[in-house]
């Protein structure tokens, strides 16, 4: 190739870039950051603003004073019932996630191989991936009281239990569907691979001479899984918590179809915003998912989960 | 090595966990043809064809379909931009912020995303900005950068910088080199990242209920039929289809990026 005559505009440009690997990095960063910086973190400290405003109860606009006011209204009964529900839901949905998914990300991390590791590394990504609203659906169709899960039971002549659990205080209802356990139940099913990845990717990171040197030592399965395994996966299980947790707090789907009428914190954003009108008490709702999430990783990272992402 | 056994116990759990997490989803096949379309019946009193052939003549799916794949096509488009202009800057160097740059990508699927659609809204309704299907583009973008980001990011940690100054030293311009040895290097993670992007963005609700005026992508429709169920037959062809029609850009991303130690679709 000849040595090119740099005359075109193009050419000198790139040239400059060449010369100047700060400017190429300025050029490369300006867009996203514009985008990220102006939309996002934008709308998210007009959020924050709003919710030290409050709302004049008698005309119902909004004053324009900063003031605590709204986030002590978060304080009173109903709504601190909301906030507590939401993360007892999220604390009952991250701890029923983290069993189900151990057994799963450990045969896959550990005994899998091949053709297996595939089938299983795409038995969790895809219903990861696949529909949101359509898997919410397809719960609404198990719970319903025409639905498979009531006849399910009814085959196996378990109606008599069923109907004992649903007439349980709190936790129970009408139906599964209008009920704190159907709630539960489709949380766990829709977060569950968020919490199997993670804890696969810790597992994988196990030395498996550890694991030899355990048995060569005299522990029993049991005794490695508790005190060498488990262990080493606790990173993983925290990351995993992390998705479960923060998800739950901030769904506002899942418990208007499938639960009972009682709110989660999604929801009281939701209403407050929308026919109530009232934004400064919505985004200070919102706010307590951001500081609950915002301790959660704090603790979080003094464990080491971020290196288990 | 796996040389320990697997206990019975484990393997039962571990398929059984599986199973937990693909029933569900079977499910919606075996609804689609119910002739029942009244109520929710186990076992269906009988199969039918025909709810294929009402929805199919259904303007107001197709429009909301129509929608969805615009805007995503378009979210799409913007993330691959920014993503990959962010994931170069991030692998090239060092510099002053650079894991603050990181956070920020992720923060928009980090934090919950009833966050991201009130804090959109709220912003839009200050600035006066109208509720359209551009605001719906401008949320979807946001959330999009970051799988593109996490893809491009891995590939070109793995691109090696010999292979640019090469280029250089052989008389390619800066543009050469990009159409010639990055671009190639880096395609097929865009691609993957582009399929995943398109399918989160085709599934959005949450930030979309925030962001949409009075118009209806496909996830907006369902919702509406999920709250107050009128056409249970039509609910269930769709949820149906978009089942299908999601599996395809995941086989797709998985098979793009599976040779390499960086596996698409993690980051979600």
């Amino acid at each position: 190739m000849q040595p090119v005559a740099k005359t075109g505009i193009g050419d000198r440009l790139s040239g400059l870039l060449w010369r100047y690997p700060r400017l190429l990095l300025i050029v490369l960063l300006v867009p996203p950051l514009l985008w990220l910086g102006v939309i996002y973190i934008g709308a998210l400290a007009a959020l924050l603003v709003q919710s030290f405003f409050s709302i004049d109860e008698f005309s119902g606009l909004i004053d324009y004073h900063l003031t605590l006011k709204t986030y002590g209204e978060l304080l009173r009964p109903a709504n601190f019932d909301i906030i507590l529900r939401t993360t007892l839901m999220a604390t009952a949905v991250t701890l029923a996630a983290a069993v189900i998914a151990f057994p799963v990300a450990y045969y896959a991390a550990r005994h899998a191989k091949g053709h297996m590791k595939a089938f299983f590394y795409l038995g969790v990504m895809l219903p990861l991936w696949s529909s949101y609203l359509v898997k919410v659906y397809a719960w609404k169709l198990i719970l319903a009281k025409e639905g498979i899960l009531s006849w399910a039971v009814d085959g196996i002549g378990a109606s008599a239990a069923l109907n004992a659990v649903l007439a349980l205080p709190v936790i129970g209802g009408g139906s599964l569907s209008v009920s704190y356990i159907g709630t539960f139940l489709v949380f766990l099913y829709i977060w569950l691979p968020y919490m199997i990845l993670p804890v696969q990717a810790a597992l994988e990171r196990v030395p498996s001479n550890l694991l030899e040197a355990s048995g060569d030592l005299g522990a029993s399965p049991r005794q490695t899984l508790r005190h060498v395994i488990l262990p080493l996966a606790l990173p993983g299980i925290i990351a995993g918590s992390i998705f479960t947790f923060s998800l739950t707090l901030g769904d506002y789907i899942i418990p208007q179809i499938i639960g009972s009428s009682r709110l989660f914190i999604g929801q009281a954003v939701y209403s407050h915003q929308g026919t109530a009108g009232n934004i400064p008490l919505a985004a200070a709702f919102a706010v307590v998912p951001i500081v609950i999430m915002g301790f959660y990783l704090w603790a979080a990272k003094r464990r080491g989960a971020f290196d288990a992402l | 090595m796996h040389s320990e056994r697997a206990s019975p116990w484990l393997k039962i759990a571990a398929f059984a966990g599986l199973a937990f997490l693909h029933l569900p989803i079977l499910l919606i096949f075996v609804y689609a043809f119910t002739t029942e379309d009244r109520s929710y019946q186990w076992p269906p009193p009988g199969l039918t064809l025909k709810w294929f052939a009402v929805t199919w003549n259904r303007p107001d799916v197709w429009a909301a379909l129509g929608l969805s794949v615009k805007v995503a096509a378009v979210s799409t488009l913007i993330a691959l931009i920014l993503g990959t202009f962010c994931a170069a800057a991030v692998s090239r160097a060092r510099f002053f912020g650079r894991e603050a740059i990181s956070l920020l990508v992720i923060l928009p699927i980090a934090l919950p995303g009833i966050i991201t659609g009130i804090a959109l809204r709220s912003a839009f309704s200050l600035g006066d900005v109208p509720f359209s299907t551009l605001t719906i583009v401008l949320g979807h973008a946001t959330f999009c950068i970051v799988v593109v980001y996490n893809n491009a990011v891995a590939r070109f940690r793995r691109l090696s910088g010999s292979l640019i100054e090469a280029s250089a030293d052989l008389g390619a311009t800066g543009f050469q080199t990009f159409r010639h040895v990055i671009l190639p290097n880096i395609a097929t993670a865009l691609l993957a990242g582009g399929m995943l992007a398109f399918a989160l963005s085709f599934d959005e609700v949450i930030v979309t209920t925030f962001t949409a005026g009075q118009q209806q992508t496909l996830p907006i429709w369902m919702l509406e039929e999920l709250v107050r169920p009128r056409q249970r037959p039509v609910t269930n062809v769709v949820a149906m289809v978009v089942v299908l029609v999601t599996f395809l850009p995941i086989l797709g991303a998985y098979y793009l990026t599976r040779s390499g130690t960086d596996i698409a679709g993690g980051g979600k």
